[in-house]
C-alpha cells in the first residue's frame, strides 16, 4: 500500500531491524548473487593477512539492500524514484542491524504528491553505517 | 566504457531478495506481486548493481585460467601483490523512472565522472572516484540512472 500524504507528517518515522548476528553465509550469499566476489567480503585468510582487516565485512551494497528493505516496507511496492546512500562505517559478521526512514518533506509536483525522507542505519554499538535520503511517489 | 546487456531474470531477482533477507512476495511470487501496486514481480531497488555478473572483464569475479588475488594454497594467488586495502564502495544514488521486471533486457552504460581526494585520520589519502550509469532497456528508454562513488584508502581504514 502506498502511503497517504494526508495520515503524514514532517518528522514521522519507521524503523526495523534489518538483520540480526549477521553471518558470513549471508555475505557469501549476496557475493554470489550481486556478482561481487571481492575477497574482502568472503576470504578471511586473505583479508586478515594480505589486506590487514580484523576480518571480513559485508558489503556496502548489501548494507543498502537491507536498508531498502525496510524502505520498501514502508513507502510499498515500485513507489520509489529516488535511494542514495553514502557508506559511513564498514558492518562486520555478528553485527545486528536497525534502519529508520525519516520524513523531511512532503510535496506535490505537477498533481503527484511525493514523501522525502532520510535514512539511517546503525549498528548494535549506535554507530550509523550508512546514511541516506529517499523519495517516494504517495497518494493524496 | 563498453555497453554491458543485462537480462533480468525472474530467478535472478528471487536469489538476489534472499541474499539482502527481504522476504517480500513482490520479489519472487507472481501471483502475489500481481495483485500489489507494482502490478507484478520487481526487482528490489539495489538490484541494479547485479549487473556486475553480466561484466565480462568484471575484476571481482574469478576468471578461468587467470590467477585471482584471493587465498588459496597462499594467503594470496598472486604473489607480490600490494597490501593496500584496495577499492571501497563509498556512496551509490539511484534514480528510478521506473521500476525493473523479469523479462527487461537492460543495457549499463557506464560514464566516468568527477575525481577528488580527501585526507583521513582513519585511512591516509583518499581518492573518490565517481561512475554514472545509466540502465536503458529493450526500447531504448531509460530505467535507471545510478551514479556510484567509489574511494581507494592509502592503507586499510583504521577500526579505532
Amino acid at each position: 500500500m502506498a502511503l497517504k500524504a494526508s495520515a503524514l507528517k514532517v518528522g514521522d518515522t519507521h524503523s526495523e531491524r534489518v538483520v540480526e548476528n549477521l553471518s558470513r553465509t549471508q555475505i557469501v550469499q549476496y557475493a554470489g548473487a550481486s556478482g561481487d566476489y571481492n575477497p574482502l567480503h568472503s576470504d578471511e585468510v586473505y583479508t586478515t593477512q594480505v589486506a590487514g582487516y580484523p576480518s571480513v565485512f559485508a558489503h556496502g551494497m548489501l548494507t543498502m539492500g537491507l536498508t531498502g528493505k525496510m524502505l520498501t516496507n514502508y513507502v510499498g511496492d515500485g513507489t520509489l524514484t529516488k535511494f542514495g546512500v553514502r557508506f559511513t562505517n564498514q558492518v562486520w559478521p555478528g553485527d545486528t542491524l536497525d534502519s529508520k526512514a525519516t520524513v523531511v518533506a512532503l510535496r506535490e509536483e505537477g498533481g503527484q504528491h511525493y514523501v522525502d525522507l532520510t535514512l539511517s542505519t546503525t549498528n548494535q554499538d549506535g554507530k550509523e553505517v550508512v546514511a541516506g535520503s529517499a523519495t517516494a511517489r504517495i497518494d493524496p | 566504457m563498453a555497453k554491458i546487456t543485462f537480462p533480468v531474470e525472474a530467478s535472478h531477482i528471487m536469489m538476489f531478495a534472499r541474499a539482502i533477507s527481504d522476504d517480500n512476495p513482490v520479489y519472487h511470487d507472481g501471483a502475489a506481486a500481481k495483485a500489489t501496486e507494482a502490478g507484478g514481480i520487481i526487482a528490489p531497488p539495489s538490484f541494479p548493481q547485479a549487473v556486475a555478473q553480466f561484466d565480462p572483464e568484471y575484476h571481482l569475479r574469478p576468471k578461468n585460467g587467470q590467477k585471482w588475488f584471493g587465498s588459496a594454497k597462499g594467503p594470496s594467488g598472486i604473489e607480490g601483490k600490494p597490501t593496500s586495502s584496495g577499492g571501497l564502495h563509498a556512496e551509490q544514488h539511484y534514480e528510478y523512472h521506473r521500476h525493473i521486471r523479469p523479462g527487461d533486457v537492460l543495457t549499463a552504460e557506464t560514464m566516468p565522472g568527477k575525481v577528488w581526494e580527501k585526507e583521513s585520520k582513519r585511512a591516509g589519502k583518499l581518492t573518490f572516484r565517481e561512475r554514472v550509469t545509466e540502465y536503458r532497456d529493450q526500447n531504448g528508454e531509460l530505467v535507471i540512472t545510478a551514479r556510484g562513488v567509489g574511494v581507494t584508502t592509502e592503507r586499510p581504514v583504521d577500526q579505532g
